[in-house]
């Protein structure tokens, strides 16, 4: 190692893998349905797709984790965003092809995507 | 990019009660559900609560498992990782709250700790130079060789008041400052890594969890003092450690970050790992550097000190390694910071090893001055069984005991040694009321008579005529002159031995003089043991009105001391009893009694 540049770059490099460490409350938090229900549904590719999107665009601030099935099956796979200080945000039959909208729209931009949500689904 | 981060404990103390078997299984189930891509495992260092170990976390949650089995793998696999269910029946119960799960540093063991030695243990994987790199790793040597003259680093770790750890306590700038203007073709930075006190295992957690902590650290040192070369003295009984350790030196020249040129400043720095064959004075500074040139590890007088003419007849500077794992953060965040913490003479952190008769037996690292109730009653969680308090030993061999009328006592260098105690390398050993002092100071005598290398007579003999004195007052031979004499005798080897192995070894004698003297006179006088411990000054009895004759005990004595028909009170003959206890254990109407 020559230079300090080389340290730096490595360490930044590193510190996004090691991010997931860091249980920040303050975090948007991204909770994905992953019972029964939610993975025969095709919760994981869409977990999946979360955790890809979010390092792409290194959000720092954001949580992507799971749960258990909260009852409204038929809905799977269900995402809730909850941003803090804000209302929870649930997401129905979420595919792998709306989660770039969705972070795009709402993770980013702090509008929820309303066409996407389960109230929306229900009407 | 994995989704979760699932850590478990590489430590020793995880490691002996099968975390590697634990890694194994989750891997295998973690393949088995598809989840390679999704999971990462990394085996880290200890995370410091051994008592409940295995110990696992899984991120982002943050859930703390503790005391998990093999056969809870699947489980937590198909569960947790995949259906995000916790799995609450492994949590540790502290951090489950009223529908919430506590984060693990607002649990009372964590609370009230500051990690600055122990910062990355069980945060990161200690065999990878990235994840060491991403918690500021090594940017404290590129500020050193970049910013600074080594004066000035000299001049950062005096103004920070940090003291050497591994017991003596002696200022790590000073000593520094008394190395580096000693003109020499060679110098060296020696690391002492060789943990002896019963009880103490700090380094050994630095060293298997930080490893890198410690590379960077020698490496800061040999700047500052104009040495090129470093040795790590580690006992041989470390095994992870020294794995880990050689690993880390690997990674570091590999990356250049050991070798030639370090950061282009023209600065050189290498370094290798000596094994140490176990023998406590070898943790004495010049039995350490003698040992590491190839010969015997006895200790040599001073002057010369090591600053002047150490290892190899060269100036060396040793320090400890909890001493060393301070080092990174002092030049990253100031002086000004680690002299904030503490207390006036005793400036930052220091870990300690608790053990004994507490709930929560592990490693903590507490600012200096925290008292000793704080660490006993909230940090340790108390005595177990109902327990009382009776005293903490410090320091192991070398150190004193603090009795419970202390206990709000600041635990700092000064007030220690005001004590008659040492802080040691941070050995804390407590005791309830079930401990007798007399055998106490017996235990740690018989250790330092096996361990006094024999060059010095004080030492060799002396050590050896107040073990011979304190098993015969144990064996309830002794009188009121045996005790002046194990005093005087104590005082005598104190002042005339020639290294600290000797000068120190009968400290636990006069500590416990000083506050349990009376327990001394009551085995002497009234030739009874008050913690009922000592085997020659107690028998066992059977209280006939309550003996039922169920013939348990009976059974159960090994050397048949019992004697009695069924349903009539039975009787033991003393005479053949061995005073092992197993009938008290036994009987369930406690009719057997110790006197």
């Amino acid at each position: 190692m020559k230079t300090i540049a080389e340290l730096q770059a490595i360490r930044d490099k590193a510190r996004e893998k090691m991010a997931v460490r860091e249980g920040d409350s303050d975090n948007i938090r991204v909770i994905v349905g992953m019972a029964t229900c939610g993975i025969a549904a095709g919760a994981r590719p869409v977990l999946n797709a979360f955790v890809d999107e979010v390092a792409k665009r290194h959000l720092n601030n954001v949580t992507v984790t799971q749960t258990g099935c909260i009852g409204m099956c038929q809905f799977e796979p269900i995402v809730e965003v909850l941003v803090p200080g804000k209302e929870k945000v649930t997401y129905g039959k979420v595919t792998p092809e709306k989660v770039a909208k969705i972070i795009t729209d709402h993770l980013v931009n702090g509008s929820p995507v309303a066409e996407y949500t389960v109230g929306n689904l229900m009407k | 990019m994995y989704r979760s981060h699932v850590l478990v404990c590489g430590g020793t103390g995880c490691t002996s009660s099968n975390s590697q078997k634990i890694i194994e299984a989750l891997e295998r189930e973690i393949a088995a559900n598809d989840l390679t891509e999704e999971v990462k495992v990394v085996k880290t260092g200890c995370f410091g609560l051994c008592a409940l170990g295995p110990i696992m976390i899984v991120y982002p949650e943050g859930c703390f498992y503790s005391r998990v089995q093999e056969e809870d793998i699947p489980e937590i696999v198909s569960e947790h990782l995949l259906k995000g269910r916790i799995v609450t029946r492994l949590l540790y119960d502290e951090t489950v709250g009223k529908d919430e799960i506590k984060a693990l540093n607002e649990t009372d063991f964590y609370k009230k700790q500051v990690r600055v030695a122990l910062r990355n243990c069980g945060v990161i994987n200690p065999e990878s130079l990235d994840e060491y790199i991403a918690m500021d790793g090594y940017q404290a040597l590129a500020k050193c060789l970049t910013e600074y003259t080594p004066e000035q680093v000299i001049q950062v770790i005096t103004d920070s008041g940090l003291r050497g750890r591994g017991g003596g306590g002696f200022p790590t700038g000073r000593k520094w400052a008394l190395c580096a203007p000693n003109k020499a073709p060679q110098k060296y930075v020696v690391c002492n890594a060789d943990e002896g006190d019963p009880g103490a295992f700090m380094d050994r957690s630095v060293l298997e969890g930080d490893p890198h902590c410690l590379v960077e650290a020698m490496a800061i040192a040999g700047y500052a003092i104009g040495a090129t070369k470093g040795f790590v003295y580690v006992r041989a009984e470390y095994p992870i450690a020294v794995k880990r350790l050689q690993i880390a030196i690997d990674e570091a020249r590999e990356a250049g970050l050991l070798g030639k040129d370090i950061f282009g400043s023209g600065f050189d720095f290498d370094m290798e790992i000596r094994l140490g064959a176990g023998a406590f004075v070898c943790g004495e500074e010049t039995a350490l550097m003698t040992s590491i040139e190839g010969n015997r590890g006895e200790p040599r007088p001073r002057p010369p000190y090591p600053a002047v003419k150490g290892l190899f007849g060269c100036p060396t500077v040793e320090n400890n390694v909890e001493t060393f794992a301070n080092i990174p953060q002092i030049i990253l965040k100031g002086a000004e910071w680690f002299a904030s913490m503490g207390t006036e003479k005793s400036k930052g952190t220091k870990v300690f090893a608790l053990g004994g008769k507490i709930k929560h037996t592990g490693l903590v690292e507490i600012p200096m001055g925290t008292t000793l109730r704080e660490i006993v009653e909230e940090i340790g969680g108390g005595i177990p069984n109902g327990k009382k308090f009776k005293a903490a030993q410090t320091g192991g061999p070398s150190g004193g005991c603090i009795p419970a009328s202390l206990i709000d006592t600041q635990i700092d260098y000064d007030n220690l040694i005001a004590m008659g105690c040492m802080m040691g390398s941070g050995g804390l050993i407590v005791m309830d009321e079930d401990t007798c002092m007399v055998d106490i100071a017996k235990f740690f005598l018989e250790f330092t008579v096996d361990e006094s290398c024999g060059k010095c007579t004080p030492c060799r003999v002396g050590t050896k005529r107040l073990l011979e004195k304190l098993d015969k007052i144990t064996k309830g031979n002794g009188t009121l002159e045996d005790i002046d004499e194990l005093e005087a005798l104590c005082h005598y080897i104190k002042e005339n031995s020639l290294c600290g192995l000797g000068q120190t070894a009968p400290n636990p004698v006069l500590s416990t003089l000083k506050f349990f003297r009376d327990e001394y006179v009551a085995h002497v006088v009234d030739k009874k043991c008050p913690a009922g411990v000592c085997k020659s000054l107690l028998h066992y009895e059977i209280v006939a009105d309550k003996c039922k004759g169920c013939t348990a005990c009976a059974r159960v004595c090994p050397v048949g001391a019992i004697s009695g028909t069924v349903k009539n009170p039975h009787s033991i003959d003393v005479n053949a009893c061995i005073k092992c206890g197993a009938c008290m254990e036994k009987c369930r109407f406690g009719a057997i009694v110790k006197k």
